[in-house]
């Protein structure tokens, strides 16, 4: 285990100097937006790049090819079949090369750094977890072994301390979709921390979609007394309706937001300042700095995991939170209104 | 802003993949193993409950048995006391008995030496009485052999019959 964090921390440094050693001048910010952002090609590290498929729709034509064919012998980006790289995006490219401006039609899901670094996170749950299923039909109703005893833990955590404590009694309902949130953001929260890692949990788009499907399941499984307290919230006067309803509409919306926020800029900012404290020893251009980067980098790497873990926690059991509010039934709706009697 | 805008082909393959893994892991992970888990505490809860009522049903054995065995200590005890007053019993008729028997055997002899005696007494009384007609008889034989004698003797008897 030490051995591979060593590892991880050489690997960490090496791509960060592939990164300076790119252009003449070093530029911090460019650095660090290359690593964070998504990309159409893999950097393990300096020359071992996995150049990855582009896939395009132009039109409701699948178009797919490397890309590679983005790159000429020299590095440099050029056209290829009437698309263009530029700035990581893809645009398409009149005959002169030249990006056309607000063509419709074309939208790209290439499987990029971010993608291909999911799937493999889901090769990673798929193969845990199933075996782990398969370990507990082999030695039913027996005590736990190896990897089916370290998760074991989690799970029955995640199902009392989380599932039950917030949800209720409909509690099993959502334990599939608490696990599965659980642990694919955690695995790729430290699949991120990896030399070469892809900052997945660290992009909105990811978050987006974590939060849209919390929000989608709070909603459809409101209750009577959900919809109750946003449309008529109990203990409050008539006449301020057209202000609560628009307010808890909102907020049905805001919670699932910051879900959203909250990984995105935590993971992000994590990936950051790892990044900035490697990005000294280039801007001060001397080794000396090199021991005190790499002692707080190490330190913030340990951070980061710690994190990850936390992260994946409150993204959990936030939503279990959500879910709780939608199903639970308020036999004291009643009294609200007259809490101040008791 | 680059960094906070989601990009269309990540949101899509985030969206294909996670429900992919969602349903896949519910499946084939989740649904086996919370079953598992839940069976496994259910069955443990069991077990549990069952020690403690062969706790319970223990105690009971055990409180039976005690029972048992103290009946079972009265019980050999009286049966002690039965037999060592039984045998009291035995040893105190056997010794009246003997005693009676003594007394009885002796009487019986008493009786019979008496009989003996009375017996052996009219015997020496008719001995004495024969050996006493024997020796007059003798006397007189001898005596009265003689005339003289004879004469004399009458005259004895003749006298003494005056005399008195």
């Amino acid at each position: 285990m030490k051995k591979l964090f060593i590892l991880l921390f050489s690997f960490l440094t090496i791509t960060a100097h592939a990164a300076s050693s790119e252009g003449g001048e070093f530029r911090p910010g460019d650095m660090i937006t290359h690593h964070i952002a998504d990309d159409y090609s893999w950097h393990f590290a300096d020359g071992v790049v996995l150049y990855l498929p582009v896939v395009l729709i132009d039109n409701g034509q699948f178009v797919s090819f490397s890309s590679s064919n983005f790159y000429d012998e020299n590095h440099n980006l050029v056209p290829y079949r009437g698309y263009k790289m530029e700035h990581g995006h893809i645009y398409k490219v009149n005959e002169a090369g030249e990006p056309i401006e607000g063509y419709k039609g074309l939208y790209d899901i290439s499987i990029t750094k971010n993608v291909a670094s999911m799937f493999v996170s889901v090769a990673l749950l798929f193969f845990v977890f199933f075996s782990i299923a398969g370990s507990y039909k082999k030695n039913a109703g027996k005590a736990p072994r190896g990897m089916q005893s370290f998760f074991e833990p989690i799970i029955i955590f995640i199902r009392d301390e989380i599932a039950k404590a917030n949800i209720g009694p409909k509690y099993e309902r959502y334990m599939p979709y608490l696990l599965t949130i659980f642990f694919f953001i955690w695995f790729n929260n430290l699949l991120g921390l990896m030399p070469g890692g892809a900052n997945l949990t660290g992009n909105i788009a990811v978050t987006l979609v974590l939060a849209a499907m919390t929000l989608l399941i709070t909603v459809f499984s409101g209750n009577k007394s959900y919809w109750g307290h946003i449309f008529a919230t109990p203990g409050v006067p008539k006449w301020l309706a057209p202000i609560m309803i628009p307010v808890e509409l909102i907020g049905i919306f805001t919670k699932p937001f910051s879900l959203m926020v909250r990984l995105f800029a935590n993971i992000t900012a994590g990936h950051i300042i790892i990044l900035s404290l490697f990005s000294l020893i280039f801007i001060f251009q001397s080794i000396a700095v090199g021991p005190l980067s790499v002692a707080f980098a190490t330190f913030m790497n340990f951070l980061e995991l710690f994190v990850a873990l936390l992260q994946a926690y409150i993204f959990t059991l936030l939503s279990a939170m959500y879910f709780g509010g939608a199903v639970e039934e308020h036999d004291h709706v009643d009294d609200m209104g007259h809490g101040d009697a008791h | 802003m680059e960094l906070v805008t989601p990009g269309f082909g990540l949101i899509f393959w985030q969206l294909v993949t996670f429900l992919i893994v969602l349903f896949l892991l519910t499946k084939f992970a989740w649904k086996p193993i919370m079953n598992a888990l839940r069976e496994r505490e259910t069955s443990i809860e069991h077990a549990l409950s069952a020690a403690e009522k062969a706790k319970l049903e223990m105690q009971g054995l055990k409180a039976e048995n005690e029972k048992l065995l103290a009946e079972a200590r009265m019980e050999r005890d009286k049966i002690l006391k039965e037999a060592s007053d039984a045998g009291n019993a035995i040893v105190e008729s056997a010794k009246n008995k003997a005693n009676e028997e003594g007394a009885r055997m002796i009487a019986q002899a008493r009786e019979a030496i008496e009989n003996e005696k009375r017996a052996a007494l009219a015997e020496v009384k008719n001995l004495a009485a024969a050996l006493s007609v024997d020796i007059a008889e003798r006397i007189l034989r001898k005596e009265l052999s003689d005339p003289q004698a004879q004469q004399a003797l009458a005259q004895d008897y003749i006298r003494e019959v005056t005399l008195n």
